[in-house]
Parts: C-alpha cells; sequence; structure tokens
C-alpha cells in the first residue's frame, strides 16, 4: 500500500521524515507552554486561561465552547504576538553572538530527537524495526553528545547580552549543566552495561534497551526503572536539572537573576529560547521512558508484542505495521506527556534550591551515590551475566 | 479704654496670678495681659462698652476689710486677707480694675453663667455652619465649643427672620444669625460716624436694620463685617467664594493711599479671595477702607501685560535705546513702587546720568484711612534719594524738554506719563521704554515694555505719611509672563553701565543699609510688623499735601492747606 | 520573659533525603489539582458587595428630588490626597423649594486619579450628601475621563433616604411658626 514511499529517494525521504517530527515537536512545544498554564492555574484551584477564541470554532455548539474553556486558542495568540512584536535589539548588545544564541538553542534541541526511536512495528518476519530518524547504534551517546551543547546558547546570549543579570545566569546555567550531566551519565551506564551482555554486538542504542525492557519471564518483562530504581532516580533528578526546571530553576530564578540569560531577549528570539526548553524537556522524557519506562510497551510485563496479539484476536487488522505503528507511537507519546505532567506538577509543587544547595545536591549527594549505583550494578551484572 | 490718660498701675488677682494693670483698664485687657481669655461677643477693644451679650461673666471680690477700724480682715485656714466675694457674677467688659481686685474665671459659677449664656445664644441661630462664610473664624462656633453644654435642651422650632438682606452695595446681613451684640451700629456710629443702622423691634423679634432710605454705603461698611462676631454681616464680594480654613494669610499695606493701613491678604492657590485690615494701633487700630479692599482685582486684571520676549532680550533692546540718545534720558519713578524698587531707580538715573521726577497724585482725605496723597511711597523716594522736592501733578518740564528735542528717551516706572500730561504726539518723539503690571496709553506708545508686578506678587517696604517703614509680602506668586521690578532695574541699571545690584530683596537691603544712612540700622528680615518710625526733620521743611487721618496730624497744617 | 528553649529533633534519614516532603507536597497540590476552582469570574460573575463598602464617592439627592450638598467644602478641606475640588455658588432666592438653601455647589470635581476611597467625605459630610456606595471599577482612557464632574456624581449616587428632612423642617417653621 505504502511501497511507493519506499521508492523515493532515501535524501527526500528523511527529509520529509525529519520535517515530519519538527511538524510534531512544535505543536507539542506550543502545547507544553499552554498545558504550563493551565496546570499551574489548576493547582492553584484556578480555571486559567479561558477567554480567547476564534469566532468559527466558538459557533461550534458545546465543542468550541469547550476548546475555548480549555485555552487552545491562546497558545495560537501567544505564538501570533511572539512573531509579530517588534523584534528588539538592545544597543548594548554582541549582536552577532546576541542574534545567534537562540538559534544555537534549536539546534541540539531539534537534533537530539533523531536519536531518540519513537515507535517500531514489526515486519514480515515478525522482527522489531524501530520508528525514528536515524535509528543508529551510538544513540545514547549521540543524545549526551548533541544535548549537551544546549549549554552553548546560555553562554553565548548570557555573553552577549552584555549585562549583569544574563551573564550570571548564564554562568550558573553552564556550573550546573556541568555539575549534573556526569551523575546523568553514571546514572545510565548499568542500564547499558545490562543491556550489553557478553557476547552480544555491543550497542548504546535505545531500540535494545527496549526491546531487553519487552523479554518475557519476570525480570525479562520487568521495566528497568524497576529493576534499577537508583538508576532511574539519579537520572530524573539530573533531569531536572538539565533541563532547568524546578526545583533547580535557579538559571531563570526571577526573583534574583530577572530573567537570567534571556533577560534581554524579545518577540520571536525569546520564543525560540522557550520552544528549545520545552525541546529538552521532550526528548529528556522520551529518554528516560525509553531507559526507564519500557519505551513503546505498553504496561510492565504487557510487551508491545503482547498487546499486539491481544489485539488481533478481536482487530483483523491488528498485526498490519501501519495500525501497530501507529499503536506504538501512540503509547510513547502517552508516556512522554505524562512524563511532561510529572515536570510540571513537580514546578508547582516544590520551591527552588538555593544555588549552593544545587551544588551541594549535585556533587556531594548524587554524583557519590550514582558512583555507588555504578558499581554495585557492575558487580551485579558480572555476577548474573558471568 | 487701652490708653488710660494717667498710667498710673494697679494691682489685680486674675485666677491667682497677680499682675499690675494701668488703671482704667477692664477686666477683659487686664485677663489677655496674664493669658486668660475671658470669652466676649460685643466687647471690642475700640468701641465703646455696652455689655449686652453677657458672656464676659466673671466672677469678682475685694480683700475684706473691717467696716469700723479699716483693718484687713485676714483667713485663719490660708492666713492671707479674705477676698469677699460678690455672690453674682459680674461682666468683664463693664468692669474695670481697681487696686486689689479678684477676679475667678474658671470658677463653676462662671463656667454656670457661660454655659446658660451660650444656650440662649444658640437658641435661635440657625445650624448655618456648612453655608455660612463666617465658619471657622466665627466666635460662636468657638466659644460653643469652648464654653458651651455640648447638646441642645431646645426642642420648638427656630425663629425664622429675612436671611439674605442687602444692606448696602458690600454688604449682606442674614438676621436670623445675629446674635444682637450691636457691634455694628457702635461702629458705624463712633468710628464710620455714619449712623445709619440699628435694632427695631423686641424679644426675639428684634432685628437689624438700616435707617429707612438709607443704606450702609460708607467707604467703612465692610468693617462691620470684619466686627460681627457670627455670620450675620458677610461681605457680598466675598459671599460663598471660599472658605476661610482654606486661604493663606499674607501681611501686606494698603497702597491705596499714604496711610499705608496694615492688611492681612488670604489666597489660595494664587488667587486672592479678600484683603481684611491688620490690626496697628499706631496706623489704623483694626480698621481698612473698603476702597483699599478691592485693589486685590488688579492681580486677575483683563488688562495685565505678557512679556513675549525674555527679560534679556527686552534689557539688550531697552540698553540699545540708552545708547542711542546719551545725555538725552529721563525718569519718571514712581510713588506706588516699593522703596527697593524706588533705591533701584535711583541708581538707574545715575547710571544714565538722568533726571528723575514722581508724579503726584492728590484726591480728598477722608480724614479716617484714605489721606489726600494717593502715592503710597511719596516718602520712601525722599528718604532714598530719588527725589529731592515733592512731586507735582503734571511733568510740565519733561514736556518742555521733550519739545525742545533734549530728552529722547524716558523711562517710566508705573507711570501713565499721558496722565501726567503728556501729549500723545509728546510720546510718538521719544522712545519709551516702560516698566508696569498693566497696559495703558503709554505701555502702547512704549518702544520697550517690561511686564512687571503688583504689590501682591512681591514683597518690599513702604513709607507712610508719619514715616513710617512698613513691609508688604508676597502673597501670590508672579503672573505668567511677568518679571520682579527688582530683577528688571537691576538688570537696566547694569544695562545702563551702573554698578551690579543684587535683584534679591535681603541682598539689596545689604547695599539699602550702606547707601541709605536712615536705613542703615535696618534688614528686611528684623523690620517688625507694625514698621519702624524713621526720622522726619530733614524732610520738615516740605509741604506734604495730607491733612488729619486715624493717626496722623498734620506738622504744618497752615501749608497743607495752602496747596491744596 | 521566660525563655523558652525550643528543642529541635534532629532529622531522620528519610527527612533528610527530602524525598517524604517532596511526596507529601505532590499530594497536596494534587489534591488541589482535582479540587473545584474557586476563582470568581469576574465580569460574568460579580462580588456580593458586603454593607458598608466603599466604592467611588457620590453624590446623592434627597427623596424630594433636590441636591443635598450645600458646598460647606468640608469634604475638600479634609479629603488626604485633595481630589475633591469644589466651585461654590448662591442659589437664587425665587427657586421656589431651595430658597432656604442659600448656597450649593455650582461645580463639584472628584478626581478619581487620586481618590484613595478612604470615606473621609462621607463621614465629615454634615448634610449627609456624598456617599461612597457600591461601585467598584472605573476605568477610562485618558485624565480628564478620570474626574468625576457633579452631573456624573449624582447619576451615579441617586437617591438615598433622608430622615432629616432639614429644610422641609426650615420651611415649616417659615410657614407656622414664629415667624412675622
Amino acid at each position: 500500500m505504502f511501497d511507493f514511499y519506499f521508492e523515493i529517494p532515501l535524501v527526500i525521504r528523511l527529509i520529509l521524515q525529519g520535517l515530519a517530527v519538527i511538524m510534531v515537536i512544535f505543536p507539542i512545544a506550543g502545547a507544553c507552554s499552554m498545558a504550563e498554564r493551565k496546570v499551574a492555574a489548576w493547582i492553584q484551584d484556578r480555571p486559567g486561561p479561558n477567554r480567547a477564541v476564534v469566532p468559527w470554532v466558538a459557533w461550534i455548539p458545546f465543542f468550541g465552547k469547550f476548546l475555548q474553556r480549555l485555552g487552545v486558542f491562546h497558545v495560537m495568540a501567544d505564538g501570533g504576538k511572539m512573531l509579530f512584536k517588534e523584534d528588539s535589539l538592545p544597543g548594548h548588545v554582541n549582536k552577532f553572538y546576541f542574534v545567534l544564541a537562540p538559534i544555537v538553542a534549536m539546534i541540539p534541541a531539534l537534533t537530539t530527537v533523531v536519536a531518540v526511536p519513537f515507535g517500531a512495528y514489526f515486519d514480515g518476519a515478525g522482527k522489531l524495526i524501530p520508528l525514528g530518524l536515524a535509528p543508529f547504534d551510538i544513540g545514547m551517546l549521540a543524545v549526551f553528545a548533541v544535548s549537551s551543547l544546549g549549554v552553548y546558547s546560555a553562554i553565548l546570549a548570557g555573553w552577549a547580552s552584555n549585562s549583569k543579570y544574563p551573564f550570571l545566569g548564564s554562568v550558573r546555567a553552564s556550573a550546573q549543566l556541568i555539575s549534573y550531566e556526569l551523575s546523568m551519565t553514571l546514572a545510565v551506564l548499568p542500564v547499558f552495561l545490562w543491556v550489553n551482555a557478553p557476547g552480544t554486538e555491543g550497542t548504546m542504542g535505545f531500540a535494545r534497551v527496549v526491546e531487553f525492557q519487552s523479554q518475557s519471564g519476570f525480570l525479562g518483562g520487568m521495566w528497568f526503572g524497576f529493576l534499577m530504581p537508583i538508576s532511574a532516580f539519579i537520572f530524573l533528578v539530573a533531569l531536572f536539572a538539565e533541563t532547568n526546571r524546578q526545583p533547580f530553576d535557579t538559571v531563570e530564578s526571577e526573583s534574583d537573576l530577572v530573567g537570567s540569560f534571556h533577560t534581554e531577549y524579545g518577540a520571536f528570539k525569546w520564543g525560540l529560547f522557550f520552544v528549545a526548553e520545552y525541546s529538552h524537556m521532550i526528548v529528556g522524557s522520551g529518554v528516560f521512558m525509553l531507559l526507564f519506562g519500557g519505551g513503546w510497551n505498553p504496561l510492565p510485563w504487557v510487551s508491545l508484542a503482547t498487546a499486539v496479539d491481544f489485539l488481533g484476536t478481536f482487530l483483523p487488522f491488528a498485526h498490519a505495521p501501519l495500525f501497530v505503528g501507529i499503536l506504538s507511537i501512540a503509547i510513547f507519546m502517552g508516556k512522554v506527556l505524562a512524563m511532561i505532567f510529572f515536570f510540571m506538577w513537580v514546578r508547582w509543587t516544590l520551591p527552588r534550591f538555593r544555588y549552593d544547595q544545587v551544588m551541594k545536591i549535585g556533587w556531594q549527594k548524587l554524583l557519590p551515590l550514582s558512583i555507588a549505583n555504578l558499581l554495585f550494578y557492575a558487580i551485579a551484572i558480572a555476577l548474573i551475566q558471568k | 479704654m487701652i490708653a488710660p490718660a494717667q498710667p498710673d498701675l494697679v494691682t489685680v488677682n486674675i485666677d491667682g496670678q497677680e499682675i499690675a494693670v494701668p488703671k482704667g483698664t477692664n477686666v477683659i485687657e487686664a485677663a489677655r495681659l496674664v493669658n486668660v481669655d475671658v470669652p466676649h461677643y460685643c466687647y471690642h477693644p475700640k468701641l465703646s462698652v455696652v455689655g449686652n451679650c453677657r458672656m464676659c461673666l466673671i466672677e469678682m471680690g475685694m480683700p475684706a476689710v473691717d467696716p469700723a477700724t479699716k483693718a484687713p480682715i485676714m483667713d485663719p485656714a490660708t492666713g492671707k486677707q479674705k477676698i469677699n466675694w460678690i455672690p453674682r457674677p459680674q461682666i468683664g467688659c463693664g468692669t474695670n480694675v481697681s487696686p486689689g481686685l479678684h477676679v475667678k474665671t474658671t470658677s463653676p459659677m462662671v463656667k454656670d453663667a457661660r454655659e446658660g449664656v451660650m444656650e440662649f445664644l444658640l437658641i435661635n441661630h440657625p445650624l448655618d455652619c456648612p453655608i455660612c462664610d463666617q465658619a471657622g473664624e466665627c466666635k460662636l462656633q468657638e466659644q460653643a465649643t469652648g464654653y458651651g453644654r455640648g447638646y441642645s435642651r431646645f426642642v420648638e422650632q427656630k425663629n425664622v427672620k429675612p436671611k439674605r438682606t442687602q444692606l448696602g452695595p458690600r454688604v449682606t446681613l442674614d438676621d436670623e444669625r445675629c446674635i444682637l451684640c450691636s457691634r455694628c451700629i457702635r461702629f458705624s456710629k463712633e468710628i464710620a460716624k455714619d449712623d445709619v443702622l440699628g435694632f427695631v423691634d423686641r424679644g426675639s423679634y428684634s432685628t437689624l436694620t438700616c435707617y429707612p432710605g438709607k443704606k450702609l454705603e460708607n467707604n467703612y461698611s465692610l468693617n462691620t463685617v470684619d466686627i460681627c462676631p457670627v455670620g450675620a454681616l458677610t461681605s457680598t464680594d466675598f459671599r460663598f467664594k471660599m472658605r476661610v480654613w482654606f486661604l493663606k494669610q499674607t501681611n501686606a499695606i494698603d497702597t491705596e493711599s499714604s496711610v499705608g493701613a496694615n492688611t492681612v491678604v488670604w489666597s489660595r492657590e494664587g488667587t486672592i479671595y479678600r484683603i481684611t485690615p491688620r490690626r496697628n494701633d499706631e496706623v489704623n487700630d483694626t480698621w481698612l477702607a473698603d476702597s483699599a479692599r478691592v485693589l486685590y482685582k488688579a492681580v486677575k486684571a483683563a488688562d495685565r501685560l505678557a512679556a513675549t520676549e525674555t527679560t534679556e532680550a527686552l534689557v539688550a533692546r531697552a540698553a540699545a535705546r540708552f545708547q542711542s540718545a546719551p545725555g538725552a534720558n529721563a525718569g519718571v519713578g514712581s510713588g506706588r513702587s516699593t522703596v527697593e524698587e524706588q533705591f533701584l531707580t535711583r541708581h538707574l538715573a545715575t547710571a544714565l546720568k538722568a533726571s528723575a521726577q514722581l508724579v503726584s497724585r492728590v484726591g480728598q482725605g477722608d480724614k479716617l484711612l484714605v489721606s489726600a496723597d494717593r502715592n503710597p511711597n511719596v516718602r520712601g523716594a525722599l528718604v532714598t534719594g530719588l527725589i529731592k522736592t515733592l512731586p507735582a501733578p503734571q511733568l510740565t518740564d519733561l514736556a518742555a524738554q521733550i519739545d525742545a528735542g533734549k530728552i529722547k528717551v524716558v523711562v517710566a516706572i508705573n507711570e501713565d506719563l499721558t496722565a501726567a500730561g503728556l501729549t500723545a504726539a509728546q510720546l510718538a518723539n521719544v522712545s519709551i521704554v516702560y516698566l508696569g503690571a498693566h497696559a495703558n496709553a503709554t505701555s502702547a506708545a512704549a518702544k520697550v515694555v517690561f511686564p512687571t508686578l503688583t504689590v501682591f506678587e512681591k514683597s518690599g517696604t513702604f513709607v507712610n505719611q508719619q514715616f513710617r517703614i512698613q513691609k508688604t509680602l508676597k502673597a501670590v506668586p508672579a503672573a505668567a509672563g511677568a518679571t520682579d521690578d527688582l530683577v528688571v532695574l537691576a538688570q537696566l541699571v547694569a544695562a545702563a553701565g551702573g554698578a551690579a545690584l543684587p535683584a534679591d530683596i535681603a541682598a539689596l537691603w545689604k547695599v539699602i543699609a550702606t547707601e541709605v544712612p536712615a536705613l542703615a540700622t535696618m534688614t528686611f528680615a528684623n523690620l517688625p510688623e507694625t514698621g519702624l518710625v524713621l526720622d522726619a526733620t530733614p524732610f520738615a521743611a516740605l509741604p506734604f499735601v495730607e491733612g488729619e487721618t486715624l493717626h496722623y496730624k498734620p506738622a504744618q497744617p497752615a501749608v497743607a492747606a495752602a496747596t491744596a | 520573659m521566660a525563655v523558652i528553649t525550643v528543642e529541635r529533633k534532629p532529622l531522620t534519614f528519610l527527612e533528610r533525603t527530602y524525598l517524604p516532603q517532596i511526596a507529601g507536597g505532590l499530594k497536596t497540590t494534587f489534591k488541589h489539582l482535582i479540587a473545584p476552582k474557586k476563582t470568581l469570574e469576574y465580569p460574568e460573575q460579580r462580588p456580593a458587595i458586603p454593607v458598608g463598602y466603599r466604592g467611588v464617592p457620590t453624590l446623592v439627592k434627597d427623596p424630594n428630588g433636590r441636591e443635598k450638598c450645600v458646598s460647606c467644602q468640608l469634604c475638600e478641606f479634609v479629603c488626604p490626597p485633595k481630589a475633591i475640588r469644589i466651585t461654590a455658588g448662591e442659589i437664587p432666592a425665587d427657586q421656589a423649594d431651595r430658597a432656604h438653601v442659600e448656597k450649593g455647589p455650582q461645580a463639584f470635581d472628584i478626581d478619581m486619579l487620586r481618590c484613595i476611597y478612604c470615606g473621609l467625605c462621607q463621614e465629615v459630610c454634615p448634610e449627609e450628601a456624598i456617599f461612597l456606595q457600591n461601585q467598584f471599577s472605573m476605568s477610562g482612557y485618558t485624565r480628564a475621563e478620570m474626574v468625576n464632574h457633579k452631573d456624573r456624581l449624582y447619576e451615579l449616587g441617586g437617591t438615598l433616604p433622608d430622615a432629616h428632612h432639614k429644610w422641609d423642617k426650615k420651611k415649616a417653621a417659615e410657614e407656622h411658626g414664629n415667624a412675622h
């Protein structure tokens, strides 16, 4: 049915795929900003933004009103405002780097998506083929390598702004990112130690990790989140810190740094930072779910294959690759969105750590913990996989 | 009552304080000297005593003596002489002091008496305070608060009387508010000598009215408003204009004549609302002519001049005129300028090597507070040396010199030259530099016009007919486009090549003190509120035009009469 | 003053990890997430104005529709931010129903940009003519719009019950009292 697609030259196909992913990521980032406001409002017993509406939508009986109350049109209003308001360039900034910074922020945010598979289907032979832009073997390494480039945008923005608070904010950002990257990397290692059992082909790809969480048996079907809770915990905390979310919001802390590195930014340039932050969150949540949350498997001990088989008993087309692909993407996106909700939930619950506390947690608590965790699992895995 | 013929001192005891007061002083004035307030309505220090309001009731007594031996009777409890207190209260205004008199102003009996009097006065007094112009300076309000009962027992309907009777062109009467103190009647009879007011009917029907066919229209009618202790008599001009508590009071001088009556100017936010007299027992007592109370209207007059150029540009143009005709300049100063301005005018005349003269302005004196000389400060010009002889009403010399072509530039300060006898043709033949607040024929013909200030917008001093130097203070800020006369004159002096003189009044007085011997010991700041009398002997030979007024007797009445 | 030494128990290990507190916090916020909203959606839903509320100051008329204010200017005097400006004027004697009042405001301006809603004007008014009523929102595009003139003040104020009928009593006294 879709064979014509595979006859398109590979380059064009990849460009189409890439555009498709970008077309999904951007609206989700926008929707996240709306969700953030809605979640904040609900937690504070408010209805949240619920006024903006496009007239012809308002004419739809019930549903239009529902969309209006949900505030979805505020996303458009916000985006439109950001696009059309005057994009001022302050006189005291280093113009080139000032303009470059938000672009640099977007590049790693979108590039990392390349390495993240977001679904899978079964080919004719029943082999699981992951869906992703570039399902190469160094997935985790690529994500780490590229996402840590994000700090350069903060440094560039802070330095180019030529102003006190942005500069302090960017210094904080770089220090914080470096501090937590260590723990994060160490926390992930046990997963790959486990996955790369002796005798198998070594990989840092996510597909293998998900595959490992969809085996049969008690241990095989268990997600790594249950198998390695400490790793998951460290990764989660480090993820909060890496994405500059509460309670590790020291980079942007409004009370002492005004707006941090984007204090001098406005309009669309500021909007790019905003989208980049949410893209980071989406990718980070995706990675977390792939590593510790079973990827596109619907439930622990219930792999995608099992689920498809079960659905096959009453849905004739359940085994069709298209259906499986869509199902897996839906499951994965559901998990990622749940994770993003968790980010927001935490944000409106916890107060911001002081900067010295952030450093203390990173270096004195999380790092020793992750090293001990690594040693423990290294020994344990060595004993089990002997 | 105030100044006894023989200043024999009498010792009296008021609320336990011993004080020696001149014989003939009444108890209210004696109490005032020891800072004891005896409330009163009908009593006025400058009017005769009638004792009809009964508010000043006090308790008094004399030291007891044995009728037979005249020996003092001692009180064994205190060891002092016993006091025989009179069992009923007496009025303070009608009781003159006698040796050993003892007075109680705070005893229960006095308090009771005052409460009773207040209650009777308030029975028929309307609750008009919200709309009454007297509110805020009303004796009835003050004393009801200070000495009243605080509540009313009167449930009957109050008297109704006419509320807006026009007693004269400037005075409105509200009969309901009148407490029948008769101060206005006594003033008209004793001071204004225009006995037109009186009470008719009896009891609660008593009403203040004018004599049939007459009106309260003498030039002192508004003094009845000042002395009315309540809001019965109000000024038609000031009626409902502004509440008195908003008004800022500035001490000033009446400039309508050489009497120099002391005044208070009442203003709010740069607008003057009324002028009232300020007590000065050597000049105007507590009175002021009605004609002096409308002078403030000059401040916001329609014909005020306003500059369209900066003062510096105007000074430069004036300087060009001066230099175009060296030796052909003349100055016309004014007897309405302050001493400071006349001092600077003298310097300007010296710098221009010009003659300076004043224009005299003579009217009919009323023997009270308006003198024949309608220039308030001719003597100031004499003291500062601006002129040596008395001015003439017409500038005939100047006119002749202009016709002869000897004068090309005339500096006119606050004087309309056409009113002083110059023709329009003569004005057209010279360049006129005019300083003044209002437009007139001279300002219209002038080549350079400096808009300056009215007397209410500036501080300064005036020397009155008694050679009393008195100061007037700035009540309202300068009108837009007008510059202080002192600033203009100081700049003109400098532009004419004279000495650099300060335009600031305090600094200028230091220069005046060094150059004018009569003012050597003074500064503007330490000039007392009631003024200082200067030595008049250097000018004793001059034939001043004034006749007798309230506190002035001409030294050479024969000469004055001959001049008039 | 007695010194009370408060003993602080050392934190347990679990407490020092901060995790139970985070969990507790998340629980609390989640409860609020699903709890009913407490907000009043303003333009459609209006708050109930309590008795004695101090809203925009207004001028009121007496039950006969007469102006109560006599422009005594006490409110202008007492007004802390000097928001009130009154120009007084005389009421002509030929106005039959108000001949006794004599004085009334020609202009009465309240600058709502200055007003601080303190209510001193209402408290000081001897004629009970100025009231701070229920209106609480005032907006405008210019400074001039934010000055309430006399007409607007009466429009906002309306008529309030009057227990005194001062001018009626005065009229009655003139008609059958001790007049002559």
